[in-house]
């Protein structure tokens, strides 16, 4: 069991890290793809690495225990970020990473729970995962298990009707073992989202929906480590943390690039962005 | 788990005794889907029920009355309520998941393809009000493409109980089967015809008789409709046997072979469209394997309509009268 406290600023230098190697991780499974999803992967990359290794309960050695804590990605389109914390965590070989969207490949370009272990349940339609994520917290708040859930979305995933109907039911039920992350970066596939159909006010509709709602820089390690911290002690109320990112950050001719939504780096690309990250080849 | 329901609560309950058999009674599949819920629920605490604002007309009412720890209500919200049922299936409960079956399976559907299928989660998709016979309510209401929507699906078990006996005993057998399962059940009384020592297998047909000239293959409430078709063609000496197939998918593909062995003529008969249902499904297979003339009843590819569900019967052609009609004049 991987137990993680964060007291000091040497363990946000960690996180910090963490994320970087998992940037470059991302950026060459992708190259090596050939196709796939850089700009939201990249947007989230701080938030997800700080649950997988700092606020998550879980075990790689035995992925289905019980008490484990949940990671629902219903952006699942994000799913480079999902498979490099898995293998960055030790559920699988880092190897593995290169056969992202290979016929034969547990890594589908799109998580399925069916082909990989650590994954909790298949997504890539969106608009699904809140709820698959308000049934587990109650699944297990009736078991009386304390484990808690996380949940990352889109901002573009907001415009799915089914999110509010799973955002009606979270507050309607109290689920307070739920702690929601948007990552809030701007950009769909088809352009801003301001422009292709407005999801503000952001912080509003959910407060409205009964929530509580923290609103952080989903870049800034000690504030995303602290949001996560605070929402635990909410109760009465599901958490969602609205955070704001930049689409493809890390890499500045991916960042707030709508075109990169869906396109993997090519071979100078791939160079641009390691050099820029520090890799060493 | 603190959720068994508290002695003031039990006694709120007292209609039903959980061993009461529902052999010979004819009563709606969705009251005996209620009945059944209830005896699982007290046997075991791993069942939870889920319903979109329908629990008076789904019967998960009872349910939710002795257990409301383990009764989640989601408001009319079916594409939410079939993935929060997948969130429970994760955490290691047994959902069941009602509304009607239009919605379970048509509003719905993309949530029960990703969320339950791909994933294959073990949630219970029970759904009421299914086919023609809803009645009053219309086309809006009246599910006669849910088979068809559920068989394309990957993963996916679908269960269409004849009679109130069956549904309480494939209740059960859905609980104990690990995976997805679609449960189709009716709103009008559905006449008892499964006998008292009948035991539901998921990987079963049943045989009531053979015949050497015709076999009916039938589901659902059509089974009643069968058996009485082949009683009147008895009379004209037409010997036609009646097979129920309670599991459209997977089909037991060995008891049908068996029961249409040496017959003229086969017939599938079905309260749902002729497009996808139980009458493809057996087309779809006798075509590849044993190629012999068919008639498909059911609704012929058009939406129902408001009126009583006997004169829906009639006005459809699903009655044993219009059965016998065709099979005598294909016969000719």
């Amino acid at each position: 069991m991987i137990v993680n406290s964060i007291t000091s600023k040497r363990d946000i230098d960690f996180l910090k890290q963490k994320a970087r190697e998992a940037r470059i991780e991302i950026l060459k499974m992708l190259h090596r793809a050939g196709s796939g999803h850089t700009g939201g992967s990249l947007s989230a990359t701080d938030l997800v690495t700080a649950l997988y290794f700092y606020k998550l309960k879980h075990d790689p050695i035995n992925p289905s225990w019980n008490e484990r804590d949940r990671f629902i990605l219903s952006k699942g389109h994000a799913a480079p970020l999902l498979y490099v914390m898995l293998a960055m965590s030790g559920y699988f070989e880092k190897d593995l990473l290169m056969t992202l969207r290979k016929i034969g490949s547990p890594l589908q370009g799109h998580p399925s729970s069916k082909l990989l272990k650590g994954v909790e349940v298949s997504t890539g339609s969106l608009g699904q995962g809140l709820s698959i994520a308000n049934g587990l917290a109650l699944g297990l708040r009736i078991q009386g298990i304390s484990s808690r859930v996380y949940c990352l979305l889109g901002d573009g995933e907001m415009q799915e009707g089914q999110i509010w109907e799973a955002a009606m039911t979270a507050g309607h039920y109290k689920v307070d073992n739920l702690c929601a992350i948007v990552d809030n970066n701007g950009l769909q596939i088809d352009g801003s989202c301001a422009d292709v159909m407005k999801i503000e006010p952001i912080f509003d509709k959910w407060r409205a929906f009964g929530w509580n709602v923290i609103e952080i820089d989903g870049h800034d390690m000690n504030a995303i480590v602290s949001a996560y911290d605070l929402a635990q002690t909410i109760k009465g109320k599901p958490t969602v943390i609205i955070a704001h990112t930049v689409k493809g950050k890390g890499v500045s001719i991916f960042e707030n690039k709508v075109e990169y939504h869906g396109v993997s780096p090519n071979d100078k690309e791939l160079e641009t962005a390691l050099m820029e990250l520090g890799a060493n080849g | 788990m603190a959720n068994r329901p508290s002695d003031i609560e039990l006694q709120n309950i007292k209609d039903t005794n959980p061993e009461d058999t529902l052999a010979g009674k004819s009563i709606a599949t969705r009251d005996a889907y209620g009945a059944a819920l209830y005896e699982l629920g007290m046997r075991d605490e791993r069942i939870v029920v889920l319903d979109a604002d329908l629990s008076c007309s789904t019967k998960t009412i009872k349910f939710a009355k002795a257990f409301p720890n383990r009764f989640f209500n989601v408001g009319i919200s079916e594409q939410d309520m079939v993935c929060t049922a997948g969130g429970l299936a994760l955490s290691g409960l047994i959902p069941f998941a009602s509304t009607f079956a239009i919605f379970e399976t048509g509003r719905a559907w993309e949530q029960v393809r990703q969320t339950i299928a791909y994933s294959f989660l073990n949630v219970k998709l029970a759904a009421t009000h299914s086919g023609i016979t809803v009645g009053e309510d219309g086309a809006s209401h009246q599910a006669l493409e849910d088979i068809a929507l559920m068989r394309v699906i990957p993963n996916m078990t679908i269960i269409v109980p004849s009679d109130g006996y069956e549904t309480q005993q494939f209740v059960k057998l859905a609980a104990e089967y690990y995976g997805p399962v679609y449960i189709r059940l009716g709103r009008a009384k559905a006449p008892a015809v499964m006998p008292s020592n009948y035991k539901a297998d998921i990987a079963k047909a049943y045989q009531f008789s053979k015949g050497s000239d015709v076999c009916i293959i039938a589901t659902g409430i059509m089974v009643s409709e069968a058996l009485k078709a082949s009683a009147l063609l008895a009379n004209d000496g037409i010997s036609t046997g009646v097979l129920n197939v309670p599991v459209i998918k997977p089909l037991d593909k060995e008891t049908i072979l068996s029961a249409i062995e040496g017959c003229r003529l086969v017939v599938t008969a079905e309260e749902h469209s002729v497009i996808g249902g139980l009458g493809s499904a057996i087309a779809e297979l006798l075509s590849e394997i044993k190629p012999i003339k068919m008639i498909r009843i059911g609704t012929q590819d058009t939406f129902g309509c408001s009126g009583k569900p006997d004169e829906l019967l009639q006005s459809f052609g699903l009655t044993s009268q219009h059965i016998t009609n065709k099979i005598k004049s294909t016969l000719e």
